[in-house]
C-alpha cells in the first residue's frame, strides 16, 4: 500500500526511512520525494501486511503518515482523450478502452504524477 | 457516377447513405469498391488535434469617441492590429503578459462558452480617432465578426517524434523522454479527412466542412502544405462553434495551442473515391524523427505506419516503445458521428470545390544568411588530467585568464573544472587532486553544431562554457557564453 509522509524541521534531519525499515524488517519503495532542509515529503510502497508497523514506526519518530487510496484523478470535463499522458506512466496504467476513450487503471497506479505534468489539459491531478 | 447535386438531393429528400471513415473500412472489405460506391453517398472524416495555426479575426465595432486600436489585448493576450481601426486577429498560440500557461486560444475558448473578456486598446489618437485608450468588457455577442480563420488545420500525416538524447523534453509534440523513452504522433490516420481524399478530388477551395461544431469552409491549401503532408486553410463563424469542439490546451513547457475539431464529408462519386476512403492505417506511413537533435533535418529513426502507431508500442533499436497520440481519435469519431447526423438530418449539405488544392508540394527551408557553427567560434582548449593537483589547475586558470578546464584521460573528455570548483575545494581544504573536484557529466557541444544550439544548452543548463568535443569524446576546443553573445549580439 501506499503511505504519504510529511517531515517537519525536526524529523526532516534524521534517517527515519532506514530506522523504519530495520525496526519494522520491511521493504520500503520511495515511489516520490521531495525533501528541502526543513521539510519533507515522501510516497512510499510498503507489503500489505507490514503496513500497521511501518505506520507505528514512522508515527514513533514524529512522522505525519496518511495512507493514499485512490489513484491519480482524470477530470472527464477537461480530458478530450488525446492520450498525451499514456506513455509517460512508468507502470502502464493508462490506456485506451474500446471506444478510444483514456482510462487510468486505478490499482495500478503508484503515484509518481509524472503524467499529471504533461496533461495539455490539466484534466489529471493527484488527490 | 454521382454528382454533387445528386448527392445534395437525396439529402434533401431524406434517403441519403451516410457512413463514417471508420464503418466505411469494413464496408469496402466486405462489398467490394464498385457495390460500396453505389450504396455510400458520403463518407464522414474526422479530426481532433493541437493545431496552432488558428486563429480569429474580430471586429469589436466603435467606440465614442471612436479610438483606432494600435495595440489590444484580450485577457492580457495581444491580437494583431496592423489592419483596421477596430479589427484585430488573434491567435491561439499568442501568450498571455500575465501567465505563461494563458493565452489567444484560452481567450476563444472563453468566447464560445460565452464568458466576457476584458478588452483593453491603446493609440496615439488621430483626427478621426481621437481616443488613445479603451478599457472595457466584452462577449462574442457583442462583437460584430468573430471570424475563425486558420491558415493551416488537418494535416493529413506527420511526422512522430522521439528522442535520443538523455535529457527529457518539452516540445509541440508533447514531453519526450530521453533515450528513446516514448514516441509521441499526431493526426488521426485513416480517419482524417485528407487521407480519404488523397488527391484532392473532392476536397479544395469552397467544400463545406464542419469546424468546431459550426460550417465552415476550406479556403486553400494550407501554409506547408507539402502532400502527403497535406495541410487546409479554413475558416468558419466563432458564434456559432461549440465549446465540446474545441479546447485551449498548454503544452508543458513549450507553450498554449488549441485542439481544434474538423469533420469533412467525402462524397463517393465513384468507385475511385470509395476505394480512396477504404485507406487503412497500414497504408498510411510516416517517420519518427530524432526530436533530440534540434536541428530543422532532424534524424528519421525509422519509417512507421498509422497502424503501428496507434498499436501502442513501436519498436526501436530493438527495444519496445511505447506510444502516445496526442491526436484525440475519440473526439475524431464523436465528430464523423455528429456530420453523419447533421447530413441525415438534412442540416447539412455538400458542396464542391470551386477550385483544386496543388498536389505538389512546396516547402523551402527558410533562407539565412549562414549557419555559424560552433566551429567558427571556438577557441582551443587548454586541458588538464584527473592526477592534476587542483593548485596547478588554479594557476592555469589564473595564467590563461578562463573559468573552465576540461579533464581528459587518455585524449578523451572525463570531466570539467571550474573556478567555482576550485574555490570550493578551498573553502573546504580538499585541495588535492583535480579528480576528486571535479564534474563528471560535461555538458558538451560538437564542432558542426550550430551556435544557437550551443547557447541554448547553456541557458537550459546554466552554465558559461562548453568543451567542443568530436565524435570520439576528443576535446577539440572550448566556447564559452561570451564568444557566443559577442557573436549572437551582431
Ligand atoms: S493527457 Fe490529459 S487530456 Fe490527454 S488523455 Fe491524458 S488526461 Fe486526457
Ligand atoms: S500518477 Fe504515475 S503511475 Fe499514476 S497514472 Fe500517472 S504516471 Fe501512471
Amino acid at each position: 500500500m501506499m503511505l504519504q509522509l510529511k517531515f517537519d524541521p525536526k524529523t526532516v534531519k534524521k534517517p527515519i526511512i532506514s530506522l523504519a525499515t530495520l525496526e519494522a524488517s520491511a521493504l520500503l519503495n520511495i515511489i516520490r520525494a521531495s525533501v528541502g532542509p526543513r521539510e519533507g515529503e515522501l510516497v512510499v510502497e510498503v507489503e500489505e501486511g507490514k503496513a500497521e508497523k511501518v505506520v507505528e514506526v514512522l508515527k514513533s519518530y514524529g512522522v505525519e503518515v496518511h495512507s493514499i487510496k485512490k489513484a491519480v484523478e482524470r477530470d472527464e470535463e477537461k480530458c478530450v482523450h488525446c492520450g498525451a499522458c499514456i506513455s509517460i506512466c512508468p507502470v502502464e496504467a493508462i490506456g485506451f478502452d474500446d471506444e478510444k476513450r483514456v482510462v487510468v487503471n486505478t490499482t495500478k497506479c503508484i503515484h509518481c504524477g509524472s503524467c499529471v505534468n504533461v496533461c495539455p489539459m490539466k484534466a489529471l491531478a493527484l488527490p | 457516377m454521382k454528382s454533387i447535386k445528386e448527392i445534395n438531393q437525396k439529402i434533401r429528400e431524406g434517403n441519403i447513405c451516410v457512413v463514417t471513415a471508420s464503418e466505411m473500412k469494413d464496408l469496402v472489405s466486405e462489398l467490394g469498391v464498385e457495390k460500396a460506391a453505389k450504396e455510400v453517398d458520403v463518407v464522414t472524416t474526422g479530426t481532433f488535434g493541437a493545431m496552432c495555426s488558428s486563429g480569429v479575426f474580430m471586429n469589436f465595432g466603435h467606440s465614442d469617441p471612436p479610438i483606432r486600436m494600435q495595440r489590444v489585448w484580450l485577457n492580457d493576450v495581444e491580437a494583431y492590429t496592423g489592419i483596421a481601426a477596430v479589427d484585430a486577429y488573434l491567435g491561439v498560440t499568442q501568450l498571455s503578459e500575465k501567465s505563461e500557461e494563458y493565452g489567444g486560444a484560452h481567450v476563444i475558448e472563453e468566447l464560445v462558452r460565452g464568458k466576457e473578456v476584458t478588452l483593453r486598446a491603446i493609440s496615439k489618437g488621430t483626427d478621426c480617432y481621437p481616443r488613445k485608450e479603451i478599457v472595457t468588457e466584452i462577449s462574442l455577442e457583442d462583437i460584430n465578426q468573430a471570424e475563425m480563420v486558420n491558415p493551416r488545420n488537418a494535416y493529413q500525416r506527420y511526422k512522430a517524434a522521439t528522442n535520443s538524447s538523455n535529457q527529457i523534453l518539452r516540445t509541440y509534440m508533447g514531453t519526450l523522454l530521453p533515450n528513446f523513452g516514448n514516441v509521441s504522433f499526431a493526426g488521426c490516420g485513416e480517419i482524417s479527412p485528407l487521407n480519404n481524399d488523397p488527391d484532392y478530388r473532392t476536397i479544395g477551395v469552397g467544400t463545406r466542412i464542419f469546424l468546431c461544431g459550426a460550417k465552415g469552409y476550406v479556403i486553400g491549401e494550407g501554409s506547408q502544405h507539402c502532400p502527403p503532408y497535406g495541410t487546409l486553410m479554413v475558416k468558419g463563424n466563432l458564434k456559432e462553434m461549440k465549446p465540446e469542439f474545441m479546447r485551449a490546451a498548454v503544452f508543458p513547457g513549450y507553450g498554449v495551442t488549441m485542439y481544434v475539431g474538423i469533420g469533412i464529408p467525402i462524397p463517393v462519386l465513384d468507385a475511385e473515391m470509395a476505394k480512396a476512403t477504404a485507406i487503412r492505417d497500414e497504408e498510411i506511413w510516416t517517420e519518427i524523427i530524432d526530436f533530440g537533435v534540434a536541428r530543422r533535418e532532424r534524424p528519421v529513426i525509422k519509417r512507421v505506419n498509422y497502424a503501428e502507431l496507434k498499436s501502442g508500442k513501436v519498436e526501436i533499436n530493438g527495444e519496445e516503445v511505447r506510444v502516445s497520440p496526442l491526436s484525440s481519435i475519440y473526439m475524431a469519431e464523436k465528430i464523423m458521428k455528429e456530420l453523419k447526423r447533421q447530413i441525415e438530418a438534412g442540416e447539412f449539405f455538400l458542396s464542391a470545390p470551386v477550385e483544386r488544392i496543388s498536389k505538389d508540394c512546396v516547402l523551402k527551408p527558410m533562407r539565412l544568411k549562414e549557419v555559424k557553427l560552433v566551429r567558427s567560434v571556438m577557441t582551443p582548449a587548454i586541458t588538464v588530467e584527473p592526477e592534476t593537483s587542483v593548485e596547478e589547475a588554479s594557476k592555469i586558470m589564473i595564467q590563461k585568464g578562463i573559468n573552465h578546464i576540461p579533464v581528459v584521460k587518455e585524449g578523451r573528455l572525463v570531466g570539467i573544472i571550474t573556478s567555482w570548483d576550485v574555490a570550493k575545494a578551498v573553502a573546504m581544504k580538499k585541495v588535492g587532486r583535480v579528480a576528486e573536484v571535479m564534474t563528471r557529466k560535461v555538458i558538451t557541444t560538437m564542432p558542426d553544431e550550430p551556435v544557437e544550439i550551443a547557447a541554448r544548452k547553456m541557458e537550459k543548463h546554466d552554465i558559461s562554457a562548453l568543451p567542443v568535443v568530436d565524435a570520439k569524446r576528443r576535446v577539440v576546443g572550448m566556447v564559452t557564453s561570451e564568444d557566443l553573445s559577442k557573436l549572437l549580439a551582431r
